[in-house]
């Protein structure tokens, strides 16, 4: 196996939590609203969401419902109008985004100016890890990534799922507790995003890290996850929390069995008339 | 197909030069008006060697590099500057953008009033006249930062400054170099010009002493010279662009 020191101790965390889940993330009455042509806009809320440490849990919501906004806000990129979130006890901060918490976003996020293995490595020498530890565990996410080959490719010579890989292997490589993935497949076609969903599952199964995936992809959703969130049209609040009960070892096969159906079918019995409500049918 | 149209291109430099000697030497064309082209650059091969041209080229270059320097430095600062406060950014936007339109050397009498004689006005209009071009291309580059790379930035935490070393300034560093090409271009058409009309000394001031005294064939070279050397920068220049989006692997 490719588990390493520092992933193994994750792993080990989550494998405790799951004889009694453990709260690691909690939103409260996490609410946005912008100013906007005199008015106000309120965008996002309230959101009442509780994360448990090691689980896979999507949200899933019609366009604009607020998803990337809720995000941004959990991870401590933007100070919500109201409310607040408290990660591993602590109250998350706007502009302080917390050591263990890891973000991927939807749109490719790779410098074009260094190697895949110099973006790996870019934020273990922000935080000042000495020079040979960052080459060995960049060398390590790099190789659970599947881009051991690339380490001295430029991101324009690779394709927009190895782009997104390096991303995820820069977020991996600081060893976060809590995984923010923001769409990262939204840019991808059908069957690499089935390829990536895969590889995201043997991941969060190593790291033992828990993962919050937003998607809008009812399917991608379904086959993750171990609970899905349903948003609303704007202002976005979770409507529902759907659990799949499938187990912590799966793939993309889940997708043929009837449960997945089931599930599918229910998240768009619910998403259906909020999707019709954002497009203002 | 490229290696085609490199091919014509120097047939057709090569063609035009050959048809000139040819022109000359058969007498079509008079030496007063054109000297043959061997003759010119013997001519400059001459002034080389014997070191006549020696201070008016170290003067030139001074000048053009002074002048490059204060516009690429200060487009950059201005730049970053102007992109930070997007209200002046519109309120400038239209100056910027027909900056160029103006016949900007009618304004010579005004730099000598204010940096009197000698090389400060040479030196000032020629990075006034660079330095818009850098600071487009700053604005330029500055825009086209993916949002997902700041985000990145607040996301480890970064403050102002090492989010524009680390950050914004690699990202926008393409564009930035052709901004570095055009102004250091500008900057050379500039100096070149002004010591046309308000210098005594210089290669723009010997080519005008050349041309009022009747010295055709020391004209002649002085231009080959710039033509030679503003040939060369630019491919100079060029080079290190591409081989700097090379290394991103474009």
């Amino acid at each position: 196996m490719l588990l390493a020191n520092g992933f193994a101790q994750a792993a080990s965390t989550a494998r405790q939590s799951e004889t009694a889940p453990e709260l690691h993330l909690k939103a409260t009455g996490v609410e946005r609203r912008f100013a906007r042509d005199g008015g106000e806009l309120h965008a996002l809320g309230p959101v009442e969401l509780a994360l448990r440490r090691g689980e896979f849990f999507s949200i899933i919501g019609p366009s604009g419902c607020g998803k990337s906004s809720l995000l941004d806000v959990l991870a401590g990129l933007a100070a919500p109008s109201a409310g607040g979130v408290i990660f591993e006890d602590e109250p998350v901060k706007a502009g302080a985004t917390p050591d263990g918490i890891g973000m991927v976003f939807q749109e490719d996020a790779s410098f074009p100016w260094l190697s895949v293995a110099d973006n790996v490595g870019f934020g273990l020498r922000r935080q000042g890890v000495p020079a040979r530890e960052v080459s060995e565990r960049v060398t390590r996410a790099l190789g659970i990534t599947g881009l051991g080959d690339f380490a001295s490719a430029y991101p324009a010579q690779l394709s927009g799922g190895m782009r997104q890989r390096v991303c995820i292997a820069r977020t991996l490589v600081t060893r976060p507790r809590l995984i923010l993935l923001d769409e990262p497949f939204g840019a991808l076609d059908a069957q690499t995003r089935l390829i990536m969903g895969e590889q995201l599952l043997q991941l969060w199964r190593e790291t033992g890290a828990t993962v919050l995936l937003v998607t809008h992809a009812l399917d991608e959703a379904a086959m993750l996850s171990d609970r899905i969130g349903v948003m609303s049209a704007r202002p976005g609040r979770i409507l529902d929390v759907i659990a799949t009960g499938w187990p912590r070892e799966r793939d993309s096969g889940v997708a043929a069995s009837k449960r997945f159906g089931d599930i599918t079918a229910q998240l768009w019995g619910r998403l259906r008339a909020e999707s019709l409500k954002a497009l203002g049918v | 197909m490229p290696m085609r149209a490199s091919l014509l291109r120097h047939a057709i430099v090569l063609g035009a030069l050959a048809a000139v000697e040819l022109g000359c030497r058969a007498g079509l064309i008079s030496a007063q008006l054109l000297p043959a082209p061997s003759a010119i650059a013997m001519a400059l091969y001459g002034l080389l060697a014997s070191g006549a041209l020696a201070a008016d080229i170290a003067t030139t270059s001074r000048n053009i590099a002074l002048a490059s320097v204060i516009a690429v430095t200060g487009g950059i600062a201005l730049g970053v500057a102007i992109h930070a406060v997007p209200r002046l950014r519109r309120a400038l936007d239209p100056f910027l953008a027909s900056y160029y339109a103006v016949p900007f050397f009618v304004f010579y009498p005004v730099f000598i009033v204010l940096f009197g004689m000698g090389d400060a006005p040479i030196v000032a209009m020629g990075a006034l006249f660079g330095i818009v071009a850098m600071i487009i291309a700053a604005l330029n580059g500055l825009d086209r930062v993916p949002h997902a790379l700041l985000k990145t930035a607040r996301l480890y935490r970064m403050g102002p400054l090492a989010t524009a070393l680390r950050i914004t300034l690699p990202s926008a560093a393409p564009h930035l170099m052709t901004g570095v090409k055009l102004a250091i271009t500008y900057c050379f058409i500039a100096v070149i010009a002004a010591e046309f009309i308000l210098s005594s000394s210089g290669l723009g001031y010997s080519i005008a002493y050349a041309f009022n005294n009747f010295e055709t064939l020391r004209m002649y070279a002085i231009v080959l010279l710039i033509l030679a050397v503003s040939i060369t920068l630019n491919g100079v220049l060029r080079a290190i662009e591409q081989a700097a989006l090379r290394r991103r692997g474009l």
